[in-house]
């Protein structure tokens, strides 16, 4: 994704660069008003971080408070607590759900078998495309301690679950976890790609060699795989303080929200259950210019590492 | 020679042993992976069938028992899953409309070299990738240019998705070459007349990988619906099945004892059914267009 630098073979004047570029401009136009509607305008209306936002008075009118806001949250009871949650679940789920495509693709470069290969991939790719409401759904029916299958599958093993959807110790897991079984396998797919063109000849020469296949796919695929699972890694890093709202916002209740109380839902209750406009935008800011900071670390050490850089 | 050859075969013998174990161990998880993965999936299907007291005793685990279809019958109760759905097909097809108007000519716009500013423009969408205005301002925004409670917040605003138009972009510049462009305009073919006519018809392939991702963030998206729309008779789908299945807003809270209990029953089983007629047009659909998921990751993950 690296930008390349326009270089117009000859310096045009801007007219004419602009006549000349007319119809790819007009090709262009719907994106750039919504972009400017609704993405752009907010970036300006994010200054109401710094104001004491009334409807009333509007973005413009608003009265400047400086920083009290900002203030407000760092000082509150909930800073500590959704700072610390976010970057739990967000380790967490990076820790379970970044390797676990990198085991699978392996595994599955190692079928022969060509249609069982493909029943295996499109079998892992499947709940990818459940949605987050359903899947949310499937495990508040699942974990129920009184009827759900999964209590009645461990109650067959002799164990019995508590329960887990009013635990707050137990909600990590469960987000992590049903992460994993949703996307893991879609998040092989490339690398399963970057194996497929890994080239025949290796393995043949370390057949020659007299290497199983136990030792072709740890000296030959893991190697192959790297420059790509560095890169993945490295971006994924920058996003590690930026939790999805929807799945946590849904699997979230009273009994387990000292542990699943992230930024985002807390930007969402402040700003639109207690209509703390201000307060909301200034938490969200904040977050926002953390996940900037990292996005620009990780970006840096990408370009130093591998050469590779989102911008 | 012939020695050497002999090694060779007889240590190709041995090493397949140790192979043969190592492909059992492969089979073996991957089955069980498989198996992991439909077995939830399939469970809710024979539940969703099976007789409700059953299900809440744990007798259901392999076969459906004392099958029926009373769950399904009761969803006519629920006139908020079809309102819903009737509005998710309608955001479905005009979102993902409105995303390949605004999506792909832009992304081809930016691929030409030609382009002046392009630099600019690059810049431009990318920045919201990095930086945006949060969860207030956006509302505040929408609020402010009407959009409220409209069939339309639904479709335009967050129609314009960077990654998209990055993947578009590298498609275009890869397919697309300028010489294209200099062959068409001797014939006396317009710009625009180009793009339509020449440049959309070999594009067929990102189309229809930008439109899937569309189709599928607009069927199982709840988030905008959340925030902007309160009026019941636009809700998707995933609104009204999250009332169903994680507020539990079932028709079984009025009654008390054993009637209670199978009413809880009979929501419960409801719920299995939701899922199902909720994710099948999804899951069913899912094998057919597969081949273009494939494509549009391998795409989106070139270096443009």
């Amino acid at each position: 994704m690296k930008k390349k630098s326009a270089t117009p073979k000859h310096k045009q004047s801007f007219a004419a660069g602009v006549k000349e570029s007319r119809a790819l401009y007009l090709l262009m136009l719907p994106s750039i008003i919504i972009f400017l509607m609704f993405t752009y305008y907010p970036m300006y209306g994010v200054i109401i971080a710094f104001k004491n936002f009334t409807p009333a008075e509007g973005i413009f009118g608003s009265e400047w408070v400086g920083m009290k806001n900002f203030l407000q949250y760092f000082n509150s009871y909930q800073f500590g607590l959704t700072i610390r949650n976010t970057i739990v679940v967000s380790l967490y789920t990076i820790l379970v759900t970044f390797p676990l495509p990198v085991v699978l693709a392996l595994m599955c470069n190692q079928i022969r078998s060509k249609k069982f290969k493909k029943f295996f991939q499109v079998s892992t790719y499947l709940p990818h495309f459940i949605s987050t409401v359903v899947m949310c759904g499937m495990l508040i029916l699942f974990l129920s301690p009184s009827t759900g299958i999964i209590s009645k599958l461990v109650g067959l093993l002799g164990f019995q679950l508590p329960n887990l959807m009013g635990s707050a110790a137990a909600f990590p897991h469960i987000y992590v976890w049903s992460e994993a079984w949703q996307h893991v396998g879609w998040d092989s797919i490339l690398y399963i790609a970057t194996l497929s063109s890994v080239d025949p000849s290796l393995y043949e020469a370390a057949t020659m060699d007299g290497a199983g296949k136990w030792k072709k796919m740890l000296h030959i695929d893991v190697p192959a795989l790297m420059p790509t699972v560095t890169i993945m890694l490295i971006l994924r890093m920058g996003s590690v303080m930026s939790v999805g709202f929807e799945k946590v916002y849904l699997l979230q209740n009273t009994l387990n929200s000292s542990t699943s109380e992230i930024i985002s839902t807390y930007v969402y209750k402040m700003g639109l259950i207690s209509n703390q406009y201000s307060l909301s935008s200034a938490i969200g800011l904040f977050n926002n210019v953390i996940n900037l900071a990292l996005l620009l670390l990780v970006n840096a050490i990408s370009k130093k590492l591998s050469d590779t850089s989102l911008i | 020679m012939s020695q050497t050859k002999a090694v060779a075969a007889k240590s190709k013998i041995k090493k397949s042993k140790e192979d043969r174990i190592f492909d059992a161990i492969i089979y073996t998880i991957c089955a069980i992976l498989i198996l992991i993965t439909l077995y939830p999936m399939y469970f809710i299907v024979i539940a969703s069938i099976s007789d409700a007291g059953l299900v809440s005793a744990g007798e259901i685990m392999f076969l459906p028992k004392g099958l029926n279809f009373k769950a399904y019958q009761q969803l006519v109760n629920y006139p908020s899953i079809w309102i819903g759905y009737r509005n998710t097909i309608f955001y479905v097809i005009v979102g993902t409309i409105v995303t390949l108007v605004v999506n792909i000519p832009a992304s081809y716009a930016l691929s030409r070299k030609r382009l002046y500013g392009r630099g600019l423009f690059t810049a431009f969408y990318l920045i919201p990738m990095f930086f945006t205005g949060g969860l207030i301002p956006t509302f505040l925004a929408v609020q402010q240019f009407g959009l409220m409670d409209t069939f339309w917040v639904m479709v335009v605003p967050f129609s314009v998705v960077t990654y998209y138009i990055i993947v578009g972009r590298t498609f275009f510049a890869n397919s697309i070459p300028d010489d294209l462009w200099e062959a068409a305009q001797l014939d006396g073919c317009g710009y625009l007349g180009f793009f339509f006519r020449i440049v959309l018809p070999l594009s067929k392939a990102v189309i229809a990988v930008i439109a899937l991702w569309a189709a599928v963030a607009q069927w199982n998206g709840y988030f905008n619906a959340l925030i902007y729309i309160r009026n019941e008779n636009l809700q998707p789908l995933q609104i009204a099945l999250r009332n169903i299945l994680i507020s539990n807003q079932t028709m079984s809270s009025m009654l008390t004892g054993a009637a209670a209990t199978e009413a809880q029953q009979l929501a419960d089983l409801i719920k299995y059914a939701v899922i199902v007629v909720s994710s099948a047009p999804i899951m069913c659909m899912y094998p057919m267009v597969q081949k273009y998921f494939n494509q549009g990751v391998m795409l989106g993950s070139l270096k443009g």
